[in-house]
């Protein structure tokens, strides 16, 4: 196949970017599209270029770290998947590519595709956990946990934190990935002894961080490739009016 | 000649550990905070050594190269974490799951690690339940287990197939909430350069900025290692694009000895390699041989029809299929362990039995299971008396479905056939390295103050690592091992007070990492970093992969003599040194397996038999087994590292097997 590309180029924060066309040939529909991406970067090298910047790590879907914005989607046409996983065999020939990084504010770019995630880290840094220190707990089988609670607690827990959520949402609203994780500890035990707390001080940090709000339209679901479900803001807005009304702070 | 101690514990195996932990130095916490530790790497072992020490009361810094310490490897593990906690009732204990790990690594592992090993693997899952990591549960509310190989009971805990993820959260979030207190410092997208030594002792780090290039220093009273293993020196490995042995080799450059290098594990179910444009490959979780049957066909013109496109995996009858691990090993059948499975496909593909175009390839099949395990037992709960096979197929499916769904998604996604529908097909690849910094029983290499945790050291899993104890091992040496063993180093440093970065020892170091970067970026070669990493790659895949010998070994060390020459006359990094630039963070890796791959090439040719991962051809039975000289290799080789471009210096530490008597492994 031979591919005409799109691709955002900006040298670093405080810089100007544009898109800067590159075409690429002999593209098998195996290549995945970041292997994809490594022949045209060997190509620029070749020639004397700057490769273009892209995150990137694991190439199986499960580090959170490939973040591209392919012609208007979040990792892509095809839904349930990352970037890494994303094949060429999705594309035909003569296609015209357009590749971005996210764009929101509590994003910035760092260079070309390349942008800072670590609004989110401060999220967790919030209350994304249970404050239990090593060497403290009790055996594993202590507190039975229903299954239903436990696999829904998992599917919330899968989220990879890649940020498509907020990439895709047109207020630019984190409001998915947050809620991921409240709603993860929220269906265990032992996160219910810090769940008030917990989504207080979450929802504030992620206001802080400059994210938008939530106006339920969706496409964060749609796009988030671990297939995290809405289910999981409703869970959120009933823990903080809950934690809102109740909480003796 | 330096003298290796391993400092093991007095006392019988079972009370090694207990009397140990009774008996350490210990540091008061008023003094903890004014001692400076610093991680490297933010892994399973990583992140919970941080939190564990930050929650003591000690001042941590955590680097990693990544954008988030949410990201390290550990979380691509997929099948489970192993525990004694024989919830299963059948028949469980710390001595079996330590009896089975030394067994599983061919007898070269240390006893007292690896029982300490087992003694705390039931408190991971404590700690980890409490954390709210969400493993899979039964009806009844309980946690719920699985087998893996090399065992012969259940005693895997799992998250459906993203068990290094859902642990790797947990640490991640016993490392924000330390981090939220103040207690930890935390460093994104920094790489450490070099490990500063000073008298003797290890007091801290250059690292670099991998945004703006700013070359820092850090100080600190002790310094871990847990940066994980080097399978990247195969270029094609399940490994992520980043992982890197820099920081093991920076630390064997500065004195601390490298143990077993050549012993790497090809993991057999991995998604075999479609082309040249390939940039790593997947693994298929080895949870998969619970309910896929491992099969070629029996007959070399069904095979080589097979790679011609002429027939597929489905066209051949049952009695033509050759089931060969259930054929040669009865008693453990597709559950051996990792190298013997491997080695077993290599075997039939050789013999040109191979299932795809490149007839390196062989069939992992769900089909038998799928129907008349699930779907049976489904069917019989639902009443269904004589089922159709395609309701055993239905019903079979959802279970299938339930159990690795992911899994099954992401091998459809990457080679576009449905495993629901036929035979997966898989082949070998790197995954993981047992070899790694030596460290002795505290985990300490052997620069005072330096630390190795993970699969960044030699220490537990001897010639081959069984299934899902990788997570066990990241973990027990992170939250139950290292708090103890630091503060026998420790207890001697709370007078050493803040120390200084504006020595000597940092200003040499951090001249040698920028006259280096300072070298890549303006040395105008002709090839892409890329391209001397390709042919590194072929070479150690060719000639210190699944199969090993004299002579190739000996070609392999030529050879990687000649690219890294190349290398450093021809290689072409763009850009500059002062912006985010990631082929520079390349060059600063590839350097160092060019280093790396030669000392591993050096130890596989001169241990003179063969065990668990490493096999020299040379040395087998009469059945193709691994053939062990427990007379003359029943020791750890802890390489010394003597100066650029010249023989490394050997020093062995025998293992002494007083629990566990050595016999010829076998999974007959």
């Amino acid at each position: 196949m031979k591919l005409l590309l799109k691709i955002w180029r900006q040298k670093n924060a405080n810089t100007q970017g544009k898109l800067v066309e590159y075409v690429v040939d002999h593209v098998s529909p195996d290549m995945s599209f970041l292997e994809m991406l490594d022949v045209l970067n060997e190509n620029l090298v070749d020639k004397n270029e700057e490769p273009i910047a892209f995150d990137h790590d694991c190439r199986e879907g499960i580090c959170g770290m490939c973040s591209l914005y392919i012609n208007g989607r979040a990792h892509g046409p095809q839904t349930g998947v990352t970037t890494c996983q994303l094949h060429m065999r999705s594309f035909k020939d003569g296609d015209t590519i357009y590749i971005e990084p996210w764009k929101a504010n509590g994003f910035p770019v760092i260079r070309d595709l390349v942008v800072d995630r670590s609004a989110f880290d401060r999220i967790i840094q919030a209350g994304g956990y249970v404050s239990v220190n090593t060497g403290a707990a009790q055996d594993a089988n202590c507190i039975p946990v229903s299954k239903q609670d436990a696999d829904k607690a998992f599917s919330a827990a899968t989220c990879i934190g890649c940020g498509a959520c907020v990439a895709t949402c047109k207020n630019a609203s984190a409001m998915l990935f947050v809620s991921a994780k409240v709603s993860q500890l929220a269906l265990l035990p032992q996160g219910k002894i810090e769940a008030k707390d917990r989504v207080l001080n979450m929802v504030k940090q992620m206001d802080t961080e400059g994210f938008g709000n939530c106006t339920n339209t969706g496409a964060c679901e749609i796009e988030c490739p671990k297939g995290i479900s809405l289910e999981n803001i409703a869970r959120m807005n009933r823990e903080y009016l809950v934690a809102t009304l109740s909480s003796e702070k | 000649m330096t003298k290796i101690d391993s400092k093991i514990p007095q006392g019988t195996i079972d009370k090694k550990w207990s009397d140990y932990k009774s008996h350490v130095k210990l540091v008061n916490p008023a003094n903890k905070r004014a001692i400076d530790i610093i991680v490297v790497g933010s892994g399973l072992a990583g992140a919970s050594a941080a939190a564990s020490l930050a929650e003591m009361g000690y001042s941590v810094k955590v680097f990693c190269f990544q954008d988030s310490p949410r990201r390290a490897h550990s979380i691509a593990a997929q099948g489970g974490i192993n525990a004694a906690k024989n919830y299963k009732n059948d028949g469980d204990s710390v001595f079996r799951l330590f009896y089975d790990t030394i067994k599983g690594g061919d007898y070269r592992a240390r006893e007292a690690n690896v029982h300490r090993l087992a003694e705390v693997s039931a408190n991971i899952i404590d700690q980890c339940v409490a954390q709210g990591v969400p493993f899979a549960r039964d009806y009844g509310g309980l946690l719920d287990n699985r087998s893996f190989g090399g065992t012969q009971v259940q005693r895997t805990f799992y998250a459906a197939g993203q068990t290094g993820q859902q642990l790797l959260l947990g640490a991640y979030s016993a490392l924000s909430k330390e981090i939220a207190k103040g207690n930890i410092q935390m460093y994104n997208r920094h790489e450490m350069m070099d490990v500063v030594v000073i008298n003797g002792k290890a007091r801290g780090i250059i690292a670099r900025n991998l945004v703006n290039g700013k070359i820092e220093r850090f100080s600190g009273h002790a310094v871990l290692l847990c940066t994980g293993g080097y399978g990247n020196v195969f270029f094609l490995s399940t490994n992520a694009m980043g992982s890197n042995a820099s920081a093991a080799w920076k630390a064997y450059k500065r004195g601390a000895f490298f143990g077993n290098p050549c012993y790497t594990q090809i993991h057999p179910t991995c998604i075999p390699v479609s082309g040249d444009h390939q940039s790593k490959l997947t693994l298929m979780s080895e949870s998969l041989r619970n309910d896929g049957r491992i099969w070629v066909p029996k007959k070399k013109e069904d095979a080589i029809a097979i790679q011609q496109g002429k027939k597929t995996g489905n066209d051949i009858p049952e009695e033509d299929r050759d089931y060969y691990l259930e054929r040669r090993y009865p008693a453990f059948g597709n559950l051996v362990p990792r190298d013997v499975a491997s080695r077993a496909a290599k075997e039939r593909c050789d013999a040109g039995f191979g299932v795809n175009a490149t007839g390196q390839a062989v069939f992992l099949d769900f089909a038998y299971n799928l129907k008349y395990k699930y779907g049976k037992t489904e069917a019989t709960k639902k009443g269904i008396h004589s089922p159709t096979e395609q309701q055993l197929y239905d019903l079979g499916k959802e279970v299938v479905k339930e159990k690795y769904g992911n899994l099954f998604d992401m091998y459809m996604q990457i080679t576009g056939e449905n495993p629901y529908e036929v035979p997966m097909k898989i082949y070998p690849a790197v995954h993981y390295t047992m070899g790694g910094l030596w460290v002795d029983y505290n985990l300490m290499t052997t620069v005072p103050g330096l630390y190795a945790l993970g699969e960044a050291n030699f220490s537990d899993h001897g010639a081959n690592r069984l299934g899902a104890s990788a997570l066990m091992q990241g973990l027990a040496d992170g939250y139950f091992v290292i708090p103890y063993t630091i503060g026998d180093y420790l207890a001697d440093e709370i007078r050493t007070g803040k120390i200084p970065t504006h020595t000597p020892e940092f200003d040499e170091a951090e001249k040698i990492v920028k006259e280096r970067i300072h070298f890549f970026v303006n040395n105008k070669g002709s090839k892409s970093v890329d391209h001397f990493h390709k042919r590194l790659g072929k070479v150690m895949w060719d000639k210190c992969g699944m199969a090993r010998n004299e002579k190739g070994l000996k070609e392999a060390i030529e050879e990687i003599k000649q690219i890294r020459q190349e290398f450093w006359k021809e290689v072409k990094v763009p850009g500059s040194d002062t912006e985010f630039n990631p082929e520079l963070d390349k060059a600063t890796r590839v350097a160092d397996f060019l280093e790396l791959a030669e000392l591993m090439c050096t130890d596989a040719l001169h241990r003179n038999e063969s065990c668990g991962g490493h096999f020299r051809e040379e040395y087998q039975t009469e059945e193709g087994e691994a053939k062990r000289d427990d007379e003359h290799f029943a020791y750890v080789a802890a390489w010394e590292f003597k100066g650029n471009e010249i023989q490394p210096q050997l020093h062995q530490e025998q293992l002494v097997f007083e629990n566990i008597k050595l016999v010829q492994r076998s999974y007959k």
